[in-house]
């Protein structure tokens, strides 16, 4: 097998290829405002790289978020277009388990529950809690990094949260320690796709946000306007 | 003589997800989704709403233009994808999806100006565009007056509008008056039961001050503000406010500025051909009033069927063809989208 794995959730630009022993490259470029110009290049790398022909390509796995929107758009377009381009099957899985995964990876966890917090802009993360098994045991949610401790069961509410992510970076004060990575590793998703470790889901966008848009507000007076500027 | 290559034409800078397929300037299909019944209780495009509709529309539209023109990916020898102008975040899903098909069929990509695509559009029409050509460019997203030189690669921007696209001001005038989104087919059939010398609205940007300095630019801000001030007047004064008239007079004072600028445009270029592009195109009144003008001042007026005239990815692929014909190297795989790409630059 050569699996394609890819995540663009997070400002991190992320492809690996996994022959189903072992990652044979990745590359990881951190840049959140240039998703569309890094991804194709990196994928014409990431198989120069490995010395693969795109028809080598037997699956691909994309990060369905969530996470900032239009980024996330670019990884999951060009994975279902590939997909059917190619005609090999594309799958998904929620980027906060690709992190989770390379938290246990390398042994962050220390055998303890954990956070998993990504930044969702306005002052709020995108974040899950995850069991020592790897387990997903809430979310993902949405929400400021100072209400999650309120959002999980009260057995473990006085628990100290641990945190990996960039959303654990920057909301810091909310947790009692940071952990790595802070960015989701499309090794880390291959590897968790091919040793099953992780829930795979459809290729759709996890939003959990709604468009942020309101119906036209009713007409104003026109007229008192003008009058009051008028002399 | 050997068949052209064949161009498939990615289109997704507003609330259309097209994929087109075309030979030189033979149209083989043309595959339209639309969102816009998502943005109607907005009153407006609303441009998340349309970026999560391309990305559902994306694969099953690329899939039912190859369908449509009996081909498959491997008979595919470029493709073409709006790099802009339009909304940053809706343009990106077509240019992500149009990379990863590049990679994957191995095949040259290259990004185009979304406006000059509505110009090569009339090419599937009427066969190929003799330049130089002045176009009008009206639609819900744009307004504009563009001098084209040489299809593939020189286009001049003469005027555009300064506030609303003429299809936004034909959505705000038709909320006034208590008509649908999108205003413009309503407001046409309203007008058709009115008369549009009832009221004399303004025509913006035509006084001799402004002829000098925005000689091809619209506004359409003054024009709005002069129809609610006019339906308000009247509800304050409890008349029953003629919604066919002041939709017939509105929609006049549109087509006039807009007819009276673009027969501008080519007189004084010398250019003795007009290309009228883009949706609000179908409106009636407006095709009407350019036939009329055109005709008047000797000028030759071209205008695709209403599916060419919106957006689409058929027009985005003749273009790539007039691109690739003309021996333009592709665009490297790491262009970006650009939302107010120039109309000077056909190519990225
Ligand atoms: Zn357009």
């Amino acid at each position: 097998m050569l699996l394609l794995a890819m995540d663009t959730s997070t400002p991190a630009v992320t492809v690996a290829l996994h022959d189903g022993d072992r990652t044979v490259a990745e590359t990881t470029t951190v840049d959140a405002r240039r998703h569309t110009e890094l991804l194709a290049p990196a994928l014409v790398g990431l198989l120069a790289e490995a010395g693969a022909d795109r028809r080598d390509l037997t699956d691909i796995a994309v990060g369905v978020g969530p996470g900032p929107f239009t980024g996330l758009r670019v990884g999951l377009a060009a994975a279902r277009t590939l997909g059917a381009a190619l005609d090999i099957p594309v799958i998904g899985v929620c980027s906060q388990d690709i992190i989770a995964h390379g938290v246990r990876a390398a042994g962050a966890d220390a055998g303890m529950p954990f956070i998993v917090a990504t930044d969702a802009r306005r002052r709020e993360v995108y974040w899950a809690y995850y069991a020592p098994t790897g387990e997903r045991l809430a979310g993902p949610q949405v929400g400021p990094a100072a209400d999650i401790a309120s959002s999980l069961p009260a057995e473990v509410k006085s628990a100290p949260l641990r945190a990996a992510g960039a959303g654990a970076l920057l909301y810091a004060e909310a947790f009692a320690a940071v952990l790595e990575p802070e960015y989701p590793s499309a090794g880390d998703l291959a590897s968790a796709v091919v040793s099953k470790a992780v829930p795979i889901v459809s290729p759709e966008p996890m939003y959990l946000r709604r468009p942020d848009v309101a119906p036209p507000s009713p007409r104003k007076s026109v007229l008192t306007s003008m009058r009051s500027t008028a002399h | 003589m050997a068949e052209q290559p064949l161009i498939l034409g990615i289109e997704t800078s507003c609330d259309e997800t097209g994929v087109g397929l075309v030979r030189g300037t033979t149209l083989l299909a043309n595959a339209v989704a639309s969102s816009v019944d998502e943005h109607v209780r907005f009153g407006g495009v609303v441009p998340e709403v349309a970026s999560r509709a391309h990305l559902q529309a994306i694969v099953p539209t690329l899939e039912r233009a190859l369908t449509e023109a009996e081909v498959t990916l491997d008979d595919v020898d470029a493709i073409a994808v709006t790099a802009g102008p339009g909304l940053a975040g809706a343009l990106m899903v077509g240019v992500s999806a149009a990379k990863s098909l590049a990679l994957a069929l191995d095949k040259p990509l290259y990004g185009v100006n979304h406006l000059v695509g509505h110009v090569a559009a009339e090419q599937l029409e009427n066969g190929p565009l003799t330049e130089p050509v002045v176009a009008l460019l009206v639609s819900g997203g744009h307004t504009e007056i563009l001098h084209v030189t040489e299809i593939a690669t020189a286009a001049e921007m003469l005027g555009q509008t300064l506030d609303d696209a003429a299809g936004e001001a034909f959505d705000k005038v038709a909320r006034l008056i208590g008509l649908k989104y999108p205003g413009g087919p309503h407001i046409q059939r309203a007008a058709a039961e009115g008369d549009p010398a009832a009221i004399r609205f303004p025509r913006g940007l035509t006084s001799q001050r402004d002829m000098s300095r925005h000689r091809y630019d619209f506004s359409f801000s003054g024009l709005k503000t002069a129809v609610a001030r006019w339906v308000e007047t009247a509800e304050r004064e409890g008349r029953t406010v003629p919604v066919p008239d002041v939709a017939a007079a509105f929609q006049e004072a549109v087509a006039d500025v807009l007819t009276h600028k673009a027969v501008l445009a080519c007189t004084e270029r010398g250019v003795r051909t007009m290309v009228l592009a883009g949706g609000v195109a179908a409106n009636a009144r407006i095709r009407d009033l350019t036939r009329e003008r055109c005709a008047a001042a000797g000028i030759e007026l071209r205008q695709p069927r209403l599916s060419l005239c919106t957006d689409n990815g058929a027009m985005i692929a003749a273009l790539g063809a007039a691109v690739v014909e003309h021996g333009l190297p592709p665009s490297s795989l790491d262009f970006a989208t650009d939302s107010s790409l120039p109309v000077t630059q056909v190519a990225v």
